[in-house]
């Protein structure tokens, strides 16, 4: 393995990794201050567990999010020292920003933990709006940076060094906004469908426990309105991409030629030396249609760039395909809830409604890891879309498979760790049923 | 501009050796636990670093990115340098972090609450050693001469003397051993002041004054061996103008500190203990100004666009002026919390 594509590799798993437990201190507080406010509002106990659980579970998850995001910050100079001597100055508003939000984030969190009966209640409400608020804060920021790399502006190229930089409209670039936008929803349905699947899968096998059953109404009201409206935020993000990386966009699409009423293509292997995506089922005019929105737009083909310009165009195709398909079937579900949820009927009774929650549990996860690969595997050889090549910001330290292995391995056992806290956790879940006065002793 | 970042920076930096420092430090004792109340020495040290070791890290994040948007350069000139040291550092501050939340919020069951009391206290002895290592390499001026060799173009030039010998040597080995010494120390005087029983009390004190000797040791070790190793920082420590105030300054403090152990004076130890670890670090700085990494980057010469630095500085501000009262309140609120040792059950 080269260094660079070592580097790559270790940049992409220490992402791949941060994202999933990014997420959940995006989401999380979210459905801990709705448990909350219903046990407030209610006095029933058994929302108040909810809360104590869940905070508890995104302590232990926020932890892993930290040190796992202290690691990247360090990386993007261990491993592209290149890029942030350029980009440092440009983009490091927004990474200091992040850095406040999650400070916000870790005080707050502190706060709701320790103080559940030291505040009163409204002051205890507060402190958990705020944990969610930053942890929304510390994405957006983070993704404005991302938005930036993909579509680079708030400077002058002279000579190859950046003049005239300035910071406010580096955050404010044609990316930022469809990006933003689909990185939220993305971890409110992600976060939504997981804990769902969690809890629908303990209903099916104790259809009465009542303890499951308000988490699970907890987790589809955060989830289900993100996943339905995630293929529209979808479709704003693909049309960015269609009129500023026309490249990405046509490795997107496995779309070789460029060519008027460009078809859509479902599925498919892209064959680089022939230059034709096999095996694809093709609606007519389809790409065009919605990328454009208009049947007849042109749509420019890897042909338009010079070949030593092209991303690998399978990874790219494929994980666009993995994130469209999955987003759609979740999308298909979140509208099934939501009737079911119109018309009043009990969730938990409807098994095969709680099967296809228990399915869709993990979707929103693998979504969001094909999403990502799609904008930065789509974005190569440019680590700074058009303007700095990933292999001129990586270090010139050799042997740069080691610590890829290194953070792979550390990775790998606390990720089984954690998982398997997270199971035990789940597992000790009260069993309760409705009407019970206490909580059964396997809550304590 | 850049020199009152620079400066800040240097704020963060002694923020984050007195917060987390205390709380590695903590690792270390609880790696050392002996003795009939070792089971009490754990749950104090556990009770004491609590929530709040999220909120110490900060400053860590803080430093880098500070570093990275205001000193572009130095930056990355640091992190090619020093590489390997940096990525055990992450390696360190990793597990530690991930195995004290596991500790106290998963299993607490005996055998696992162990292994990862393990994991942290190894951890926590290795990221100190490997923090001091590296700032010795950048004092001993060996990282900057590294960058300028590459710079010029050291193809011929082999890996251990370009991406090792910068940070391996006895002098930052030296240095690596007094920060955890430091470190050691910190959390031993701190956790005087935390317990609650007399007899953890002593213990603690016996700690803190063993630490001490190890501070005195290592400090000298890496003093003389700066003369041949760093004669940059050395000679500024020596010679200049200040350098005389300073060097009688701190020993104040440390001998404040001791005596103070001493005589129990728990709250005076204390604070001597925090002056003493500011005091040095800020010798350092002060020794290698106008230099962030020495020889190649200077503060000024390393220093970002001033319309950046400007809203550097305005982020800084408003942000500070959020956060610090909310994190006085929950310092507060902890505190006051552990004081009728409750904090513990209360997340549960
Ligand atoms: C729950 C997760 C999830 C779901 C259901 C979807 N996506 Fe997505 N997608 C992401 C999670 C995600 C992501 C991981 O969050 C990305 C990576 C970068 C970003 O902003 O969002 C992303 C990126 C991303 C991009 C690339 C943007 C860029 O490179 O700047 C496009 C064009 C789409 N998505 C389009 C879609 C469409 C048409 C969907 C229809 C169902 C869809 N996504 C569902
Ligand atoms: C789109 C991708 C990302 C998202 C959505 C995201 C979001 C978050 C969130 C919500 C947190 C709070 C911790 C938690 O709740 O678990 C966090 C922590 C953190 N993230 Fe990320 N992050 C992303 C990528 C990155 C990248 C690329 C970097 C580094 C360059 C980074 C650096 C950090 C750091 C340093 C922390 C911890 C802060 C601290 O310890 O002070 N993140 N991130
Ligand atoms: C958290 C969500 C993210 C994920 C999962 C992700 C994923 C990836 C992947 C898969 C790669 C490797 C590309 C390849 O192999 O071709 C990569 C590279 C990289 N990403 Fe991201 N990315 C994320 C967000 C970000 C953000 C927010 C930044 C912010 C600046 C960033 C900066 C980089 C850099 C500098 C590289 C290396 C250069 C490159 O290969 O393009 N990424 N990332």
């Amino acid at each position: 393995m080269g260094d660079v594509l070592a580097a790559r590799s270790q940049m992409a798993v220490s992402l791949g990794f941060h994202i999933l437990f990014a997420v959940v201190g995006i989401a999380m507080p979210v459905l801990m201050v709705i448990a909350e406010a219903r046990w407030r509002r209610t006095g029933d106990a058994m929302y108040l567990e909810l809360a104590k659980r869940w905070a508890k579970g995104t302590a232990i998850l926020f932890a892993v999010g930290a040190v796992s995001g202290t690691v990247l910050s360090f990386e993007l100079g261990l491993l592209w020292p290149g890029f942030m001597r350029f980009a440092g100055a440009i983009i490091g508003m927004p990474f200091s920003l992040e850095g406040f939000a999650f400070f916000a984030e870790a005080i707050f969190l502190g706060v709701y933990l320790y103080g559940w009966s030291r505040i009163s209640a409204r002051a205890h409400i507060a402190a958990g709006v705020l944990v969610a608020l930053s942890g929304a804060a510390s994405a957006l920021f983070v993704v404005l940076a991302n938005a930036w790399m993909n579509s680079p502006a708030g400077f002058q190229l002279v000579n190859g060094a950046p003049t005239d930089v300035d910071p406010v409209a580096a955050m404010l670039t044609p990316a930022a906004f469809p990006e933003v936008l689909h990185m939220l929803l993305a971890a409110y349905a992600a976060t939504g469908f997981a804990v769902a699947g969690i809890h629908g899968f303990m209903l099916l096998r104790d259809q009465r426990n009542a303890f499951h059953r308000r988490a699970l109404v907890v987790a589809l009201i955060v989830g289900t309105p993100a996943a339905i409206l995630q293929p529209l935020s979808g479709d704003i993000s693909a049309r960015y991409v269609a009129q500023w990386q026309p490249p990405k966009l046509a490795a997107m699409e496995g779309q070789f030629r460029t060519e008027a009423g460009a078809p859509l293509r479902i599925g498919g292997v892209p064959d680089v030396a022939a230059q034709r995506t096999r095996w694809a089922f093709e609606i007519p005019h389809g790409l065009s249609l919605l990328a454009f929105h208009d049947p007849q737009a042109v749509v420019r083909g890897l042909d338009a760039v010079p070949r030593r310009d092209w991303p690998p165009v399978p990874v790219v195709h494929i994980a666009f395909q993995v994130m469209v398909g999955l987003g759609t079937l979740l999308a298909v579900v979140g509208i099934w809830v939501a009737i079911a949820a119109w018309r009043r009927t009990d969730l938990a009774a409807n098994r095969w409604l709680m099967r296809a929650v228990v399915v869709a549990s993990p979707m929103g996860f693998v979504c969001i890891e094909a999403g990502w690969t799609v904008t930065e595997v789509g974005r190569q050889p440019w680590v700074i879309y058009g303007v700095m090549r990933t292999a001129d910001a990586v270090t010139p330290m050799p042997g740069l498979i080691v610590p890829f292995v290194l953070i792979s391995a550390l990775y790998c056992f606390l990720g089984v760790i954690v998982a398997w806290l997270l199971y035990d956790l789940v597992m000790r879940s009260p069993i309760a049923r409705e009407g019970d006065a206490t909580i059964s002793p396997a809550a304590a | 501009m850049a020199t009152t970042i620079a400066l800040i920076a240097l704020v963060a930096l002694n923020a984050y050796v007195l917060l987390a420092g205390a709380d590695f430090g903590g690792g270390v004792w609880d790696f050392f636990a002996t003795g009939p109340r070792r089971t009490e020495q754990r749950a104090l040290i556990a009770d004491a670093i609590g929530p709040i070791w999220e909120a110490n890290h900060v400053w860590l994040i803080l430093v880098v990115v500070l570093l990275f948007t205001c000193f572009p350069a130095a930056f990355s000139g640091l992190a090619i340098a020093l590489h390997i040291p940096l990525t055990l550092m992450l390696v360190g501050i990793v597990l530690r972090g991930s195995a004290f939340a596991f500790r106290s919020y998963g299993s607490t069951a005996d055998a696992p609450q162990r292994r990862w009391g393990r994991v942290f206290a190894i951890a926590s002895v290795l990221t100190p050693l490997v923090l001091g290592v590296c700032i010795g390499a950048i004092a001993s001026g060996r990282v900057g001469d590294m960058l300028e060799r590459l710079d010029r173009g050291a193809a011929e030039a082999s890996f251990v003397s370009l991406y090792v010998s910068p940070w391996c040597s006895p002098f930052t080995i030296a240095v690596g051993a007094m920060a955890l010494a430091l470190f050691a120390f910190l959390a031993a005087t701190y956790l005087t002041v935390e317990a609650d029983e007399a007899a953890l009390r002593e213990d603690f004190r016996r700690r803190a004054l063993w630490a001490a000797a190890a501070v005195f040791v290592t400090a000298f070790l890496a003093l003389i061996l700066a003369r041949s190793h760093a004669p940059r920082v050395s000679a500024g420590l020596i010679a200049s103008v200040w350098a005389l105030p300073l060097h009688v300054l701190t020993g104040a403090a440390a001998v404040v500190a001791i005596a103070a152990l001493w005589a129990r004076h728990w709250h005076l130890a204390r604070v001597a203990a925090a002056a003493q670890v500011s005091l040095i670090l800020w010798g350092w700085a002060a020794a290698q100004a106008p230099y962030l990494v020495p020889p190649a980057f200077t503060v000024a010469n390393s220093a970002a666009p001033p319309r950046t630095l400007e809203l550097f500085l305005w982020a800084l501000g408003v942000g500070a002026l959020l956060l610090f009262p909310s994190i006085a309140y929950l310092f507060w609120l902890f505190k006051s919390a552990g004081r009728n040792g409750s904090a513990a059950q209360e997340s549960d």
